[in-house]
């Protein structure tokens, strides 16, 4: 039940960001506000899916890598409809669907299958440090996507040569104010991503802190955006330099997301 | 037998340098003006507008060169000279009045074609003289008019769309920098007619203040005072950078006025604020370093050149659209006001041939007096209507449309068959 769903949402999201993606190219008004209505309706599917998967397997659906990337996918989705709900930022949505569309692909592609929870896991931690620290991770996804639109706007108001971005994105103050509350709601939430997990290890391992890989790159991660929050709201850092600090940190959240797991190993890698 | 004419005199930047325009400028609003011209008995309706641009009266009278004359020596007589007069005030008479009034409601006479800000001001001057109550039948109809043909011509066509002066680019890419520019600070530095021009513009925007450095203080002063702005001298620029958000830098200065460095350390101060430096001075007044500097973007009258080159096209495009809408509404107009000239033609017959039925009437049956209420409100009841009957085929054939005899011809015929210009009845003759 849920495998249909889970593909129905694909194949959605897929109409979607194609239909993004033609407004994009043609400016034709009316196509963006189809692809907004297939958006929420992928969303919804999702969502129904991940509710049935976890109905499915018992457990909260953050386990396995197919499961986690499926929800990070989500969070952004989730993360973008709520910003969507306070602001408009002109296009976000051409570029949040195709991000969330290839996330989605990469979730295709893992393995479906449901592994069951060793005694360890088997914890009301789960669900509330997985997800929070995945609902955190789309906001922080969002920062970076915007933060990939200011430079792409910048560079072409600075080089005063007006391409295809020039009159599509919008104005580099909207921008800067989405990366504004991107960090300002993803950063304290990865804090307490962090906090939580750390208690939870208490809990499972015995110790707050194992030096893990995946422990040592959130922890990096952190410091990243830790710097990122601290030159925007105390030294007043902003535009081109945040945008770059957003990018990065957010390679280093990729990264502790396949990179350790695929490349170190160490406890916290995914049930397998 | 004739309507009134409408007349409009004014001056606009077009054929006025702005030391004069000043001059003119209804500084104290309009209503003591408008109470002035009340006095004139030559003005049958009148209204005032002025703006910076352009000082304008709209009035109806039937003596046109009488009137004009009262009308020019108690506004503007005081403030310049009579030759300066004859040189800069254009005057507009009937349709010609119709058409520049059209024009300047759709901003097509404006210093930026397509600004939206003119029908406010257009509106707000209205509104005055309908306080007043100096606005009539003829004015009423045709500032009503105009304001729908400005509507018109904007939803109609995309005049107001594209960025075609430099200025106007200058704002464009302000706010693609700045996104909204509500609450936005602007310094003019120089205080030349294109710093005018982007300020006008940047007003229109909704900026909160605008900042005029100039090198003489009294310039500065009577531009700021234009925007309700306040004025500086040029040592205070570097103070300033760090509260304004856009610089306008225009001077004559031979040299550079400011530097990278300058702005390098404003910017710490700011905590990275953006700010927008446009130099449209030639040679340039700003360090082109400048540029480099994160979160600052200048750009100087080249680059505003192409934005404007990429634009320019498509609004002369927009504005034949424009002016083939006004033509049409002048020329709807035009009947409207022509069908007016045969008003009084209609008044006259009709009441010629009431006034020969009762002649009729009252050679056969006496006096009407001698009637009781009843009968004689039949009677009046009868006469009318037999003076529509009467008079219904001459009317008709003044208000049809003919193609071939104009209604001037079509008015004199029905005047000389009816015989109403002939003298014997005096009382008509109103």
């Amino acid at each position: 039940m849920s495998f249909l769903f889970f593909q129905g949402s694909v194949v959605v999201y897929l109409v979607s960001a194609a239909a993004y993606l033609v407004f994009f190219l043609t400016q034709k008004t009316p196509l963006r506000r189809t692809g907004r209505a297939i958006f929420l309706a992928a969303f919804l599917i999702h969502t129904l899916s991940i509710i049935a998967r976890a109905v499915e397997t018992g457990h909260t659906p953050i386990t396995s890598h197919h499961e986690t990337v499926s929800f990070f996918a989500w969070s952004v989705g989730c993360c973008y409809l709520s910003f969507r709900w306070r602001y408009t930022v002109k296009n976000l949505g051409v570029f949040v669907s195709i991000f969330v569309l290839a996330l989605m692909l990469v979730a295709a592609f893992s393995s479906r299958g449901v592994v069951p929870l060793p005694p360890a896991l088997q914890s009301w931690w789960l669900p509330v440090h997985a997800s929070i620290t995945l609902l955190a991770d789309g906001f922080l996804a969002l920062a970076c996507i915007g933060g990939i639109m200011y430079l792409l706007q910048e560079h072409e108001i600075k080089k005063k040569r007006f391409g295809l971005f020039y009159s599509r994105l919008p104005s580099l103050d909207a921008l800067d104010k989405l990366n504004h509350h991107c960090l300002g709601i993803g950063f304290p939430l990865f804090t307490l991503g962090l906090i939580t997990g750390s208690l939870w290890a208490k809990q499972a391992w015995g110790a707050y802190w194992h030096w893990d890989p995946k422990e040592t790159w959130s922890l990096i991660t952190w410091f990243l955006y830790a710097a990122a929050v601290h030159q925007r709201f105390t030294v007043g850092w902003r535009g081109r330099r945040v945008a770059i600090i957003s990018i990065v940190a957010f390679l280093s959240v990729l990264f502790t997301l396949w990179g350790v797991s695929f490349l170190l190993k160490g406890v916290h890698t995914y049930v397998s | 037998m004739s309507r009134d004419a409408i007349v409009l005199l004014g001056v606009n930047h077009k054929t006025t340098p702005l030391a004069v325009r000043e001059k003119l400028a209804l500084s104290a609003g309009y209503e003591e003006p408008l109470r002035a011209l009340g006095q004139l008995e030559e003005l049958r309706e009148y209204y005032l507008l002025s703006t910076c641009n352009r000082v304008e009266v709209l009035f109806t009278c039937r003596d046109i060169e009488r009137a004009q004359k009262r009308v020019l020596e108690l506004l503007f007589a005081q403030s310049i000279t009579a030759e300066e007069l004859d040189r800069y005030v254009y005057r507009h008479v009937n349709i010609k009045a119709v058409e520049h009034l059209f024009l300047v409601a759709a901003s097509l006479d404006s210093m930026i074609v397509g600004e939206a800000q003119i029908l406010g001001q257009l509106k707000e001057a209205y509104r005055h003289a309908t306080k007043i109550g100096c606005s009539g039948f003829i004015l009423n109809k045709l500032l009503h008019k105009s304001f729908s043909v400005a509507k018109r011509v904007r939803t109609e066509t995309r005049i107001g769309a594209h960025a075609v002066s430099i200025s106007y680019a200058a704002v464009e890419m302000a706010r693609k920098i700045f996104g909204d520019l509500a609450g936005k600070k602007v310094m003019l530095v120089g205080a030349g007619e294109m710093a005018e021009l982007a300020a006008e513009h940047l007003v229109g925007q909704g900026v909160a203040e605008v900042i005029v450095a100039n090198r003489t203080l009294q310039r500065a002063i009577n531009l700021a005072r234009c925007y309700n702005g306040h004025a500086i001298s040029l040592e205070e620029l570097l103070g300033q950078l760090q509260r304004v958000d856009i610089i306008i830098s225009s001077t004559g200065s031979p040299d550079l006025i400011l530097f990278k460095e300058d702005v390098r350390s404003v910017m710490r101060e700011r905590r990275n604020r953006p700010l927008f430096f446009i130099d449209i001075a030639v040679p340039r007044d700003l360090d082109p370093a400048i540029n480099d500097l994160d979160n600052v973007y200048l750009y100087d009258i080249d680059d505003l050149h192409n934005v404007v080159e990429m634009n320019k096209s498509e609004r002369d495009k927009e504005a034949v659209k424009a002016q083939r809408i006004i033509a049409e509404e002048k020329l709807k107009f035009g009947k409207w006001l022509a069908n007016m000239e045969s008003t009084p033609t209609i008044v006259q017959l009709r009441a010629r041939i009431e006034q020969q039925i009762c002649f009729e009437v009252e050679k056969t049956m006496g006096r009407l007096g001698d009637m009781d209420e009843q009968e004689r409100q039949g009677l009046e009841k009868m006469i009318a209507a037999i003076t529509g009957k009467i008079a219904y085929p001459a009317l008709h054939y003044l208000k049809t449309d003919n193609h071939c005899i104009a209604l001037p011809d079509r008015i004199k015929t029905i005047r000389e068959l009816y015989q109403l210009d002939d003298g014997s009845n005096d009382q008509e003759s109103q």
